[in-house]
C-alpha cells in the first residue's frame, strides 16, 4: 500500500484524483457564478445558500484543501525527481510530429500561476471586504457589490484573463491525463477523450471569464 | 548509384571520451552525401575521414541496420531517431534532409542512461527492468504445437503490437522526464495479453514498476512524445494498462507473490 503511493505510478494516481476534485469543483463554481447574469440578488442568494449549508461548505472545503495539498506536494516531489531523471539536454527538445502535447510540458508553471491565483482570489473574495445586504428579508453578504467593485479595475480583469486561460490549458492536459493515469484509456476513445477534455476546459475557462467581463461592461 | 544531387551538411556532434569525462559539441562537415545514404552510412563516411586524419571516430551504437534490433539511436535536432516517424536512425535516409542543414547529434539524455562514449549510452537499466519481471514460467523442452493453447485474435494482436518494442530507448530520450513508462508498459501489456503471462501477472507489474523507479527513470506526464518518437509506434494506451494493472496488483497482492523473499 505504502509502496504504491511512493511509486511514480501511485503518485500519478494521487495527482489525478486530487486534480479531479478541483476539476469538478471549478465546473460547479463556474456554473453557480452564472447567477450573476440573472441578478445581483440571485447571485447573493446563491452564495448565501452555500455558506448556510455547513455540511456542504465544510465537506467541500475539506476535500478541496486535501486535494490542493496532495496535488501541490506530489507535483513538487515529481517535478524534482523528474528533473533529476532527465539531466541536461543540449541539442534541442522533441519537435514537429515528435513533439510533446502542448500544455503538458509546462504544467508546473501553469500550476504555480493557478495556485497564486487561488490564494489571491480567496483573499479578494472569501476574506475580502464584508458588505451586507438584505434579500427577501434575509441579511446576507453582498458579494455582488464586492465583485462589481473588484472588476472595475482593468488590472484585475487582465490578471483573471491570464490566470483563467492558464487554468484552461492546465485543465485540458490534466483532464485528459486522468484517463491515462487511471488506466481508462482505450484506443477507440482516445480521440474523443482528447476532444472532450479540451471542450471541458474551454467551457470552464470561458464561463469563468465571461463573469468579470460581463460585470466590467455592465457597470 | 543514382545521379541525384549530393548534399553538404554540418554536423554538431556530442563528443565525450567516457562516462566520467565531460562532453561538448564538435562541428564536422559531411561532404558529398548522397540522398540515398542512410544516416549511419553518412556517419560511417565522416568516420572514414576522421580515421584517415588520425582522429578519433564518432562512437555510435548500431547492429542490424534494418530497424529491428533496437541498438541504434541518438537525437537529431532534439528528435529521437531524427524527424521521420516510425523509423530508427539506421533506416532514416539522407533524403529527409536538405543541402546546408545543420544537425545537432546528441546521445539519449537520461540519468538512467549514462553516456559510454559520444553518442553511445548504457541502456542496461532496461535489461534490469526486464529481468525483474519480463518473463513467463514455461516448461522447457520441445516447442508446443501451434494453437495448442487457444488465444483470441484480439489478444494475440495486442500482445504482438506491444511486443514490437525493440527497447531502443527513444521513448526515454524523448520524454522530458526521462520516463520509461512506455517501454515498461509495452512489456507488461505484451505478457498480460496472453495466457502464458498470467502466472506472474501481479508480481510482474509490481516488480517492473519498482525497478523502473529505482533505476532513476522519471514519472509519466503523458506528453505523448514517447509514442510519437517510437520507431514501432507503441501506443500510450499501454501506459494506461500498466497503471491499471499496477493499481489492481498493489491492492490485491497476496503475501506469497512477493518475489523478493529468498532471492
Amino acid at each position: 500500500m505504502l509502496n504504491f503511493f511512493k511509486s511514480s505510478v501511485g503518485k500519478k494516481y494521487l495527482m489525478g484524483l486530487s486534480g479531479l476534485v478541483w476539476a469538478g469543483f471549478v465546473a460547479g463554481h463556474m456554473a453557480g457564478n452564472m447567477t450573476i447574469f440573472i441578478s445581483k440578488e440571485a447571485y447573493n442568494a446563491y452564495g448565501h445558500a452555500i455558506v448556510s449549508n455547513k455540511l456542504l461548505l465544510y465537506g467541500t472545503e475539506g476535500a478541496l484543501i486535501w486535494a490542493l495539498i496532495t496535488h501541490v506536494v506530489c507535483a513538487i516531489s515529481l517535478s524534482f525527481s523528474n528533473k533529476k531523471s532527465k539531466g541536461a539536454v543540449h541539442g534541442g527538445s522533441p519537435n514537429g510530429s515528435k513533439g510533446a502535447n502542448l500544455g503538458s510540458t509546462w504544467m508546473a508553471i501553469q500550476g504555480s500561476v493557478v495556485l497564486a491565483f487561488v490564494i489571491l482570489h480567496l483573499a479578494t473574495f472569501k476574506y475580502g471586504t464584508h458588505y451586507e445586504t438584505t434579500v427577501d428579508g434575509v441579511v446576507m453578504r453582498d458579494l455582488a457589490k464586492l465583485m462589481i467593485e473588484v472588476f472595475q479595475q482593468p488590472g484585475y480583469i487582465a490578471w483573471y484573463v491570464v490566470s483563467l486561460i492558464l487554468l484552461g490549458i492546465h485543465l485540458s492536459h490534466g483532464v485528459r491525463s486522468i484517463f491515462q493515469s487511471f488506466g481508462l484509456l482505450h484506443p477507440a476513445y482516445q480521440p474523443i477523450i482528447r476532444k472532450a477534455a479540451i471542450g471541458y476546459s474551454v467551457v470552464v475557462a470561458g464561463g469563468f471569464l465571461s463573469q468579470p467581463i460581463f460585470v466590467f461592461l455592465m457597470n | 548509384m543514382s545521379d541525384t544531387k549530393k548534399m553538404n551538411l554540418t554536423l554538431r556532434v556530442w563528443r565525450q571520451k567516457g562516462s566520467q569525462q565531460s562532453g561538448s559539441f564538435k562541428e564536422y562537415l559531411a561532404k558529398d552525401v548522397s540522398p540515398d545514404d542512410s544516416f549511419l552510412e553518412m556517419l560511417d563516411q565522416v568516420n572514414e575521414q576522421l580515421i584517415s586524419k588520425g582522429e578519433d571516430p564518432i562512437a555510435f551504437d548500431h547492429d542490424c541496420r534494418e530497424g529491428i534490433c533496437g541498438s541504434c539511436g541518438f537525437m537529431i535536432n532534439g528528435n529521437a531517431h531524427g524527424p521521420q516517424k516510425s523509423t530508427t536512425v539506421c533506416q532514416l535516409h539522407m533524403r529527409q534532409f536538405s543541402d546546408g542543414d545543420v544537425l545537432n547529434l546528441e546521445p539519449w539524455r537520461a540519468a538512467a542512461f549514462p553516456v559510454i562514449k559520444d553518442l553511445m549510452v548504457d541502456r542496461s537499466a532496461f535489461d534490469r527492468i526486464i529481468k525483474s519481471g519480463g518473463y513467463i514460467s514455461v516448461n522447457t523442452g520441445n516447442a508446443p504445437d501451434g494453437n495448442a493453447l487457444p488465444i483470441p485474435k484480439v489478444n494475440a494482436d495486442e500482445a504482438f503490437s506491444s511486443a514490437a518494442c525493440i527497447g531502443c530507448g527513444a521513448c526515454v530520450a524523448s520524454c522530458k522526464n526521462a520516463s520509461a513508462a512506455l517501454f515498461t508498459s509495452a512489456k507488461v501489456t505484451h505478457l498480460l495479453s496472453v495466457p502464458q503471462g498470467q502466472v506472474e501477472r501481479e508480481r510482474r507489474v509490481l516488480s517492473m514498476v519498482e525497478t523502473m523507479d529505482a533505476e532513476g527513470f522519471g514519472a509519466c506526464s503523458s506528453t505523448g512524445s514517447c509514442s510519437a518518437s517510437c520507431p514501432k509506434d507503441i501506443s500510450l494506451v499501454n501506459i494506461a494498462k500498466m497503471n491499471k494493472e499496477y493499481l489492481k496488483a498493489a491492492f490485491n497482492k497476496k503475501p506469497e507473490t512477493n518475489l523478493e523473499e529468498g532471492v
